[in-house]
């Protein structure tokens, strides 16, 4: 089974959530943190890195020779990252999205593909749940390809918890993708409710089932809670602003070992889930 | 004409409450709200909207049903998994590479324009300001980012109005990045925890990519004096102004609620802390 | 020679535009007799997803233009351009009209880099 963490807004809680009950289910659990821009569950989790591996996106090459400066790559490109000049065909490789069109579509089989890289894959374990991260190369703007690379490593026998990026665009959507469950993270702060509901629509739309933690519960207005109300949407748990737990995350602490009587409750939030309870 | 761009790494650092803070203490300022996938700075200032554009960002593929022969081609060519089995393109995956436009044999597949949000110009009580939302899942946040900055200086000119303040989104993607391109100084808003930490670094980073000088703001410092004092070391190793540190404060949350900035309301620790940290931006700035 | 303007508006009357990849129009002057050879409209440009000023370079050298007078260049357009031996002024300011002249006059600075960031 997946089961993404999201949230709309940053810093709500996701990591926070999502290591925890990563912890909480132990070895029949798998932790991916996709959020490749700033992938924090290793700060909480401190895993043992037994295998990394860079990921690479193909750009394009032009083999001098062969190019017959028809200009057909950059009619073709949709990014202009290649372009005929004058005599010389240019490549912008920071702006290919590693479609291999000007490949494919080159009349003289002129462009080779070269890899640009996008970051680096970590796998390894903490305890006995699986690790896998995502780390994006600092000034990469897409994120997209990375992450889809992390699912790739998700074990089907697992529970398997990806930790998305914060927002609701691209990067969001491609890690929560064909997952069977999302749990939303919020605060109840007009900011957070306004992020849940522009995240919770670009959700809805993939047809997965959502639930909804709502984290520092006591810090703002109840207004988050009449929204999941309205929307028919689960609230899962309610975790209140505990010192205990904002200092040990300060530190690099998972909250169930800050608050070990979390353990259970996120257990329980793991049985409804994982048998549609709610 | 000065551009600051506000961003932090991390999310939830306090950026919007802190650029709605600077909004309400300079003197004449035009507003872009960058974080157009999560846009919350209009909570603050309720903009009233004078102007406002669809946003037309990449195009996707379009597969006519009569005309497709179902050879395949098309789906084993694309690369992004955009091309469903019963022969149609799924528009969250499609990249609008136009691949599969081009190889088609039976000229099936049209590239088609997509809607992906709107922007607006707004007048708020603090100035004008640009603000954009992108469709929930859409994507080509970069370029709308673009255009809001783009509009932002726009008026900034019209109205002889020196500075363009922009607040960014999380992360150190492309929105970000198209946030800090050609800005004349970036703040970086950080909290004291390790991921806190851990993600300015990296903002920090592609900051210093573009050499343009950056500010250091540490926000709920005395959550954590200890990190906060790690946060400070950085800095001075790295060479990042530190513009100053708010303590942690139940007002910021509470005049949120209240759709306010903090330094609109009684003053308070966090409210005086901000009306320093401004200042103190103010000569690196200019100086 | 024929020199590229970039342009708020179609006439050689009208006002540089600053940004060379989003100006508006690209003016095509012929620097002998000041003729103004064509009005280029980029206005697809202008909203164009990514890759504005590189496109703008290859409507201007496909053109044989010899010079390139505008406001600011980004790294892109400048390797283009370059690629394409077109000569770039920056940091122009007045109408088309002024630039050509200055340009007459041997009073432009031709750019050794570009004054732009990269813009997407």
């Amino acid at each position: 089974m997946i089961v993404a963490v999201a949230s709309g807004k940053g810093g709500t809680g996701k990591t926070t959530v999502a290591t925890s009950l990563a912890l909480a289910l132990g070895s029949r659990s798998q932790i991916l943190d996709c959020d490749v821009e700033e992938p924090n569950c290793h700060i909480l989790l401190k895993p043992e890195i037994t295998e990394s591996y860079p990921v690479n996106l193909p750009v394009p090459s032009v083999d001098k020779e062969k190019c017959s400066l028809c200009g057909k790559c950059g009619e073709v490109c949709q990014f202009s990252a290649i372009v005929l000049i004058g005599q010389t065909v240019l490549t912008f490789p920071e702006l290919c999205h590693g479609c291999g069109a000007c490949s494919i579509l080159c009349p003289e089989r002129a462009i080779q593909e070269v890899p640009r890289r996008l970051g680096v894959i970590e796998m390894g374990f903490v305890k006995d749940v699986e690790f896998v991260q995502g780390r994006i190369r600092i000034g990469e703007a897409m994120s997209p390809p990375l992450i889809r690379e992390v699912k790739t490593r998700i074990n089907k026998d697992k529970v398997a918890i990806l930790d998305a990026p914060p927002g609701a665009s691209c990067p969001v959507i491609t890690t929560v993708k064909n997952s069977d469950f999302v749990i939303m993270v919020t605060e109840p702060t007009p900011f957070g409710l306004n992020d849940l509901e522009i995240a919770v629509e670009a959700i809805e739309d993939l047809g997965i089932p959502m639930g909804v933690v709502i984290n520092r519960c006591d810090i703002g207005d109840s207004d988050s809670k009449d929204y999941c109300a309205r929307k028919g949407l689960p609230l899962l748990m309610e975790i209140p602003n505990h010192r205990k737990i904002a200092e040990g995350y300060a530190r690099g602490v998972p909250l169930v070992e800050s608050m070990p009587e979390y353990v259970d409750k996120f257990l329980n939030m793991s049985d409804c889930i994982l048998n549609n309870k709610h | 004409m000065k551009e600051l761009a506000i961003i932090s790494g991390k999310g939830g650092t306090g950026k919007t409450s802190l650029a709605a803070c600077f909004a309400f203490l300079a003197e004449s300022l035009v507003l872009a709200d960058c974080d157009v996938d999560a846009a919350d700075l209009h909570i603050l200032t309720q903009p009233r909207i004078i102007h406002q554009e669809p946003f037309v960002g990449g195009k996707k593929a379009l597969i006519a049903p009569d005309k497709c022969s179902q050879c395949g081609i098309c789906l084993e060519n694309c690369r992004y998994g955009a091309i469903k089995e019963v022969f149609e393109v799924d528009p969250v995956a499609c990249e609008g590479c136009a691949l599969c436009h081009y190889l088609c044999p039976e000229s099936a597949i049209t590239m088609e324009e997509t809607l992906n949000g709107t922007w607006y110009i707004s007048e708020t009580r603090m100035g004008p300001m640009v603000h954009a939302n992108l469709i929930p899942g859409e994507e080509n946040s970069g370029k709308l980012v673009a255009l809001v900055r783009n509009q932002a200086k726009v008026i900034a000119e019209e109205r002889n109005i020196d500075m363009v303040i922009v607040d960014g989104a999380p992360g150190v993607g492309c929105p970000v990045i198209s946030s800090i391109t050609g800005v004349d100084h970036v703040v970086i808003v950080t909290e004291p925890t390790m991921s806190g930490l851990h993600d300015m670094k990296r903002a920090a980073d592609l900051v210093r990519g573009f050499g343009t000088p950056i500010s250091l703001v540490i926000n709920k410092w005395d959550i954590h004096p200890g990190m906060a004092m790690e946060i400070e070391e950085y800095g001075k190793s790295s060479d990042i102004h530190l513009a100053g540190k708010i303590p942690y404060d139940r007002l910021v949350t509470d005049s949120m609620v209240r759709r306010r900035a903090v330094v609109e309301e009684d003053p308070g620790p966090a409210s005086e802390a901000i009306v320093e940290v401004w200042k103190v931006i103010n000569q690196h700035i200019y100086k | 020679m024929k020199i590229a303007v970039t342009s708020t508006g179609k006439t050689l009357e009208s006002a540089i535009d600053p940004r060379f990849g989003r100006a508006p129009y690209i003016l095509i002057i012929e620097s002998e007799d000041g003729e103004l050879l064509e009005a280029l409209d980029n206005a697809a440009n202008s909203g164009a997803f990514r890759g504005a000023g590189i496109q703008a370079a290859k409507a201007v050298a496909d053109r044989k233009v010899g010079v390139l007078l505008t406001g600011h260049c980004g790294p892109n357009a400048f390797s283009a351009l370059e690629a394409a031996g077109v000569k770039v002024g920056t940091e122009q300011k007045g109408t088309a009209l002024d630039a050509i002249e200055r340009f007459k006059k041997n009073e432009i600075v031709f750019a050794a880099k570009p004054n732009a960031e990269a813009h997407w």
